[in-house]
């Protein structure tokens, strides 16, 4: 389900290069994209632009896209793995505009995903891109304030403090409480925030088959893990890494093992859980998997979404 | 007992023949501009002993202290370190990977004001045990497990451990920054007006405590301070300092009993008696 | 009988940098010599330098000049000129001081200050104050102390704990300044005992002793101390 924009858009909108940024610009990002693949889980700065849109709305990912697109790519944007939200439908749009490129909401179709906050729910295949929005790139902030020693400890590898963080939440709450931006160590080397995704989706970064950029624009840094590369959650012997586990199925496609989002439903206490990839669940639902909220009917949703997308 | 029978129950005690020194300091210099922070300043530090460096403010013991600590580049001389391994280095010319995993393995430095030595927002737990996870500690069960059995050394109570140092008075602020220091069993302490800013009987209490520890633990010490009783009780040498220069140097009690120097005189029949 | 201590032409001179540098010489030319199961004692009128003799043979003062020999684990070492590492394993093993008054430290128990000697050398906690424990006893001081910091106790108790310290471990040479001042007379007998027990293991002693009893009962001679006066040696 790829739906491709308007004829070439950028001839026709002279103000703009393809893509937004400047080709210099372009330049010198894909120079800290390919440092940071060289050296995965190392935070690359870069002279992050202004872009069209306030910080924390994705600027990093934007300009990594921006930077790594082609007028072949089909794109594919999810905001908490749904496709329909508002800053998943902009930017969006925003790259059909300037770009003129195919979008899709079909994970496998895609050839670059940006995303904020999950992973999708089908496994990624060689040749994609999956493009994070970061808004903290750096792991040891929480305890280390100072960035000259924060970058020190990453150049010696003295990640004791993150360990301290695990400590303190074993200490507080019984476990490790951390459920999102979960740290990873990358190859044996680096510790990396994956960004504020769940712990759930932290194996999925696991020997992926498809490369991941990170990007954070209000801080200045890229980072990447290449494809086929060792991810491993932080942990203590005694209390090993563990994802979220849910007592239910979805409600609208009966799907187990995959991430549900809690959705209230009216005033009086009514709610349910359903996947949190809008895709996942849709394509489930066409192939006749029915949640105990369906029942035999089909449903609404059940029609591809880019279909109702307002023109542009 | 005789003479025998002593040599015999130190051997059974494992205490060594001591042959080398541990900290070997020679021709320190540091100069601030035109400034002297410290000059010229030599001497051997063996394992087990606790050296008193002692003298006014502004007299430089500060600036020694942090120089052969590796905490701040001295303009010339050098500072070697018997590794555990036997071998003497030279910490400046080690890599800084190296200086750092010194430093919090090795070493302890036990700063005057306890926040420039804990992590105030996190537990008490944590601060013991950040060492031991910095060294790749990976049991949770063991690391508060060590941390509360150092809690209990320093005379803090076990129900503590989950408390932030927020929480926690002077006088158990500087004992949680003892034990956050001494729990990787590091042979040589360094120590900055440990007592400085402390209550008396808080004082006395934390002097006690810190004889026990070093003599328990076989650690070597160098202890800035600019108060002589606690150089008498703590320390077996002392340096006296004055403008960045060694005035007198020897035993602890010949220094203070006999003093020499002009300006050890002074200091001497400047102690209050009580 | 084998000599385990020779002092030798020693000299001290106090300068008082605080009252403008002015000498105050205090004993000079200092020779005399130890012997083991001996006890010496250094006589003279107060302020000739009798305790300062016994401080620069510890090593607490400073020699301007001379010798003080030591045998020390089988050999001599020249405790005047020593090191200060050398003077503190010469005091660990060799050299043992009962000073006239004891210097308490905070919160440390009687019973810990007496033990504390034989711990410097490595002796079990335990094993160690056993021995404290059984010299207390012999010199009556009252078990209710034991466990209590000696700060607050009184001259003749205080003193009690320092000879105790002075007298457990087996130093081949003890010196005493002023053991028994503030004492009664049936704990300077206890004193008197615990020396001649020390002669006959063989120690060479030296101290200060005014009250004559106690001099006459343990002294095997005399160091007249006048003879050393600083102002006679230099005329």
């Amino acid at each position: 389900m790829i739906a491709h924009a308007a004829d070439a858009p950028a001839q026709n909108l002279a103000s703009y290069n393809f893509a937004y940024l400047d080709e210099q610009t372009k330049r010198m990002i894909r120079r800290a994209i390919l440092k940071g693949i060289a050296i995965p889980g190392y935070q690359v700065p870069f002279a992050s632009r202004e872009m069209p849109m306030p910080y924390g709305w994705g600027t990093g990912g934007v300009q990594v896209t921006a930077a790594i697109i082609g007028r072949d790519d089909v794109l594919k944007v999810i905001d908490q793995g749904a496709d329909d939200t508002t800053n998943a439908v902009s930017i969006r749009a925003f790259f059909a505009k300037t770009a003129g490129v195919a979008t899709t909401t079909t994970t496998p179709d895609a050839t670059i995903i940006q995303t904020r906050h999950r992973i999708p729910e089908t496994p990624l295949h060689a040749g994609q891109v999956l493009v994070y929005q970061v808004p903290i790139p750096e792991p040891l902030r929480f305890l280390e304030p100072r960035e000259t020693e924060t970058r020190k400890m990453h150049a010696l590898e003295e990640y004791g403090l993150m360990h301290v963080k695990l400590y303190e939440d074993i200490a507080r709450n019984g476990r490790i409480a951390t459920t999102y931006a979960y740290p990873v160590k990358v190859e044996g080397r680096y510790v990396m925030d994956p960004s504020p995704t769940p712990k759930f989706d932290n194996p999925k970064m696991h020997m992926s088959e498809a490369l991941q950029l990170f990007g954070a624009g209000r801080e200045k840094r890229i980072y990447a893990i290449p494809p086929h590369t060792e991810v491993v959650s932080l942990d203590f012997e005694d209390h090993p890494f563990e994802i979220q586990h849910f007592d239910e199925p979805c409600a609208l496609c009966g799907a187990e093992q995959v991430y549900l989002d809690e959705v209230v439903l009216d005033d009086k206490g009514g709610r349910m859980f359903v996947c949190s990839d809008t895709h996942h669940c849709e394509s489930r639902r066409a192939e006749g998997h029915r949640g105990a909220l369906l029942g035999d009917e089909p449903a609404f949703g059940d029609q591809p979404l880019t279909d109702k997308e307002p023109a542009l | 007992m005789t003479p025998s029978a002593t040599l015999e129950a130190l051997a059974k005690a494992g205490i060594p023949a001591p042959v080398k020194p541990l900290l070997t300091v020679e021709n320190l210099t540091r100069v601030y501009g035109k400034r002297i922070g410290c000059a010229d300043v030599s001497f051997d530090l063996w394992p087990g002993e606790v050296l008193a460096i002692v003298g006014e403010s502004g007299s430089g013991k500060t600036t020694l202290l942090n120089c052969i600590s590796s905490r701040l580049t001295p303009t010339c001389g050098t500072v070697h370190y018997r590794m555990r391994d036997g071998v003497s280095a030279d910490i400046y010319k080690m890599a800084e990977a190296e200086r750092r995993y010194l430093m919090r393995t090795d070493w302890g430095f036990v700063h005057q004001n306890p926040i420039d030595g804990l992590r105030m927002t996190v537990s008490a737990g944590a601060n013991v045990g950040e060492r031991l996870m910095a060294v790749g500690n990976r049991h949770y069960g063991n690391i508060r497990g060590a941390a509360i059995e150092w809690l209990a050394r320093v005379e803090i109570d076990e129900d503590r451990v989950d408390d932030q140092p927020r929480t926690f008075s002077g006088g158990m602020r500087q004992r949680l920054q003892i034990a956050r220091n001494l729990v990787t069993e590091p042979r040589l302490v360094f120590m900055d007006e440990p007592t400085g800013g402390l209550d008396v009987s808080v004082q006395a209490r934390l002097l006690d405590l810190l004889r026990g520890l070093v003599s328990d633990l076989g650690l070597a010490v160098v202890v800035v301070t600019h108060d002589l009783a606690v150089a008498r009780l703590l320390s077996d040498r002392m340096i006296v300092m004055k403008e960045g220069r060694v005035i007198e140097a020897g035993l602890t009690d010949r220094v203070l009993d006999d003093p020499r120097a002009p300006y050890t005189q002074l200091l001497v029949s400047s102690i209050l008696q009580v | 009988m084998n000599t385990l201590l020779v002092a030798s032409e020693v000299k001290k001179t106090f300068i008082m940098h605080m009252r403008g540098g002015v000498e105050l010489p205090v004993v000079a030319n200092v020779s005399f010599s130890l012997k083991a199961g001996a006890c010496a004692v250094l006589g003279g009128p107060s302020g000739v330098g009798k305790s300062s003799i016994l401080k620069m043979l510890y090593g607490n003062y400073g020699c301007d000049s001379g010798q003080i020999l030591v045998q020390h684990h089988g050999r001599h070492v020249d405790v005047a000129s020593a090191s200060p590492r050398l003077v503190l394993e010469i005091r660990r093993d060799t050299i043992g001081y009962v000073s006239q008054f004891l210097r308490a430290v905070p919160r440390v128990s009687a019973l810990d200050v007496a033990a504390e000697p034989l711990l410097i050398r490595g002796v079990e906690r335990e094993t160690a104050r056993e021995q404290a424990r059984d010299l207390f006893t012999e010199l009556n001081l009252p078990e209710k102390l034991w466990s209590l910091p000696p700060a607050t106790f009184s001259g003749g108790e205080q003193q009690r704990v320092n000879i105790a310290r002075g007298f457990i471990t087996d130093h081949p040479v003890l010196l005493l300044d002023e053991p028994t001042a503030s004492l009664d007379a049936a704990n300077r007998e206890v004193v008197i005992e615990l020396i001649a027990r020390k002669k006959a293991d063989g120690a060479a002693l030296l101290g200060i002793f005014h009250d004559l009893d106690v001099r006459n009962a343990v002294a095997d001679h005399v160091i007249d101390v006048s003879a050393f006066a600083a102002g006679k040696a230099a005329a």
